[in-house]
């Protein structure tokens, strides 16, 4: 929560609308190494995953440097998203807030957000989007130098790349329904979710109406509180 | 490799039919190897490196007359030597040719998904093409032998071709060509079947091997390279031939139905969000200030 805070009100003639910093540019650089780096894994997987996306390869250089630098950028986004946990495992903890939201969720998911319990700087969702991305790097990190180094795992131990391979599908395609949901939520249906992770800001209303709990948090004693 | 004159049955990584799929039959290339005869002498093992272009390297002393514990990516026939104990005590030094076997049904050639990397040819023979392999180490995993390598330098794999360039000139495998005591037989598989099963009746009746017989596992469909065993029950103490041999059900199922369940879900995911939109369109918070009173 120390992160944020209401960095201005910008008064014009026709827009006085006050805006809160919801994320300070260390998150959203990080954010955005995340991003990218799960981007370029996500299409080289996909290369990798069926013959019939094998030209998803085409678009980075082809199957060899596909190939070559998937683990490389699957280890940018591993660290990305532990540091992600390090500044954030703290906001995403469960509430008893958030248990009262996540049984309203059908409000959410209907845009009848007017009926449903505030909640602080994360909801429900977001936070199992967290966690959902934070364990899946760890199955696919480990799962990951499996198959990396597939000929090291010794011919008696052949049981283990096969689960490594397993276990990488697995969490890749756990991985890939969030993200899908997420980037759907971000860019279309959360109307400026995606302003507010490229210049960190969002309105008064758009944090009340989304964020109530954290917004009276972070206006608690300042003359934006009302 | 040369494939001047051989035409393609199988193709690894490919979306749709290979081309040119079953419009030529031809004999299948078979190797026949008859451990009982084989005297250790590793003349195979040199002449496929002298044939393949590849000089001699530092290998591991393994407390045994094998050269190296197992084969590399540039040393693609190894002789296994095992020191076996028979049933009365007495010790029988048991050696084995150990090459890719060019299975009727590879798992590596399943488990590849670069288009092109690994073919099966018409005549049988599997075989790697590095200038579409991308190195992911996946035909390790499909394979239930242990015989596709990595080279670090190139990131490609590499393994035995049963000499394609030269099979499809109409010479025999280098191997085979090296062979002093003639323990190693090149041609059509329904051939080597036939010699491997009168050696093995030989061995069975004349020679008091009860237990001879032909490696030929069907688990894989059949192999292009075939033993002849004095203990067929035990295949295990040659240095490891696997005793039922198949693709790993893993490979199989991630490489058929996981595809199309993953794929089903990750489009279900895609049409999901789009008809959420469809039907309950964006979060605008700017609705809400009208509400509030706020300015138009």
């Amino acid at each position: 929560m120390s992160t944020t805070q209401v960095v201005s009100s910008r008064p014009t003639a026709t827009e006085p609308e006050r805006t809160i910093r919801r994320y300070t540019l260390s998150e959203r650089v990080h954010h955005w190494i995340a991003a990218f780096t799960y981007l370029y894994c996500l299409i080289t997987g996909l290369a990798f995953w069926s013959p019939y996306m094998y030209w998803l390869a085409t678009l980075v250089g082809g199957g060899p440097t596909a190939r070559f630098w998937h683990p490389w950028l699957g280890l940018g986004f591993t660290l990305s998203v532990f540091w992600m946990f390090k500044i954030w495992h703290g906001d995403m903890r469960l509430t008893d807030a958030d248990r009262r939201w996540s049984k309203a969720i059908r409000y959410y998911i209907e845009n009848e957000d007017e009926k449903l319990p505030p909640i602080g700087r994360f909801n429900y969702g977001q936070k199992l989007f967290f966690w959902l991305m934070f364990y899946g790097i760890i199955l696919l990190l480990i799962s990951g130098f499996g198959m990396w180094l597939v000929e090291s795992i010794p011919w008696s131990l052949g049981w283990l790349r096969y689960l490594a391979v397993t276990v990488h599908v697995v969490a890749a395609l756990a991985t890939i329904g969030g993200f899908i949901i997420h980037v759907y939520m971000g860019t279309a249906m959360v109307r400026g979710g995606f302003t507010s992770i490229i210049r960190g800001e969002v309105s008064t209303t758009w944090a009340k109406t989304h964020h109530r709990l954290w917004y009276e948090e972070i206006t608690k004693g300042t003359s934006a509180e009302k | 490799m040369s494939q001047a004159t051989l035409a393609i049955h199988r193709i690894s990584g490919h979306a749709g039919p290979a081309p040119g799929e079953g419009v030529e039959r031809a004999s299948q290339v078979c190797k026949l190897v008859d451990t009982t005869t084989c005297i250790g002498c590793k003349a195979c093992e040199v002449a496929c490196l002298e044939w393949n272009g590849y000089t001699f390297t530092d290998t591991v002393f393994d407390n045994s007359y094998q050269t190296m514990p197992a084969t590399a990516w540039n040393f693609w026939n190894l002789i296994k030597f095992n020191e076996h104990e028979r049933e009365d005590g007495s010790i029988t030094l048991l050696m084995r040719k150990d090459q890719c076997m060019h299975c009727a049904d590879p798992g590596c050639l399943a488990a590849c998904p670069a288009d092109g990397a690994i073919v099966q040819y018409t005549n049988g023979i599997v075989d790697f093409q590095q200038s579409n392999c991308i190195g992911c180490g996946y035909c390790v995993s499909g394979c239930p032998f242990d015989i596709p390598k990595f080279n670090p330098a190139t990131k490609k794999m590499f393994k035995c071709t049963l000499c394609s360039d030269r099979v499809s000139e109409g010479l025999e495998p280098a191997c085979i060509k090296s062979c002093p005591t003639g323990c190693l037989h090149s041609g059509t598989k329904d051939d080597m079947k036939e010699l491997a099963a009168t050696r093995a009746t030989q061995l069975r009746e004349n020679f008091g091997f009860e237990k001879a017989g032909v490696y030929d596992p069907a688990g894989v469909g059949g192999t292009g390279v075939i033993y002849v065993l004095h203990d067929a029950t035990d295949p295990e103490s040659y240095g490891g031939l696997p005793k039922d041999p198949r693709v790993p059900w893993v490979v199989r199922f991630w490489k058929g139905p996981a595809k199309w369940i993953g794929n089903l879900a990750m489009l279900g995911g895609i049409v999901g969000v789009t008809l959420h939109y469809l039907r309950f369109g964006p979060k605008q918070v700017e609705a809400a200030k009208h509400e509030d009173g706020g300015r138009p």
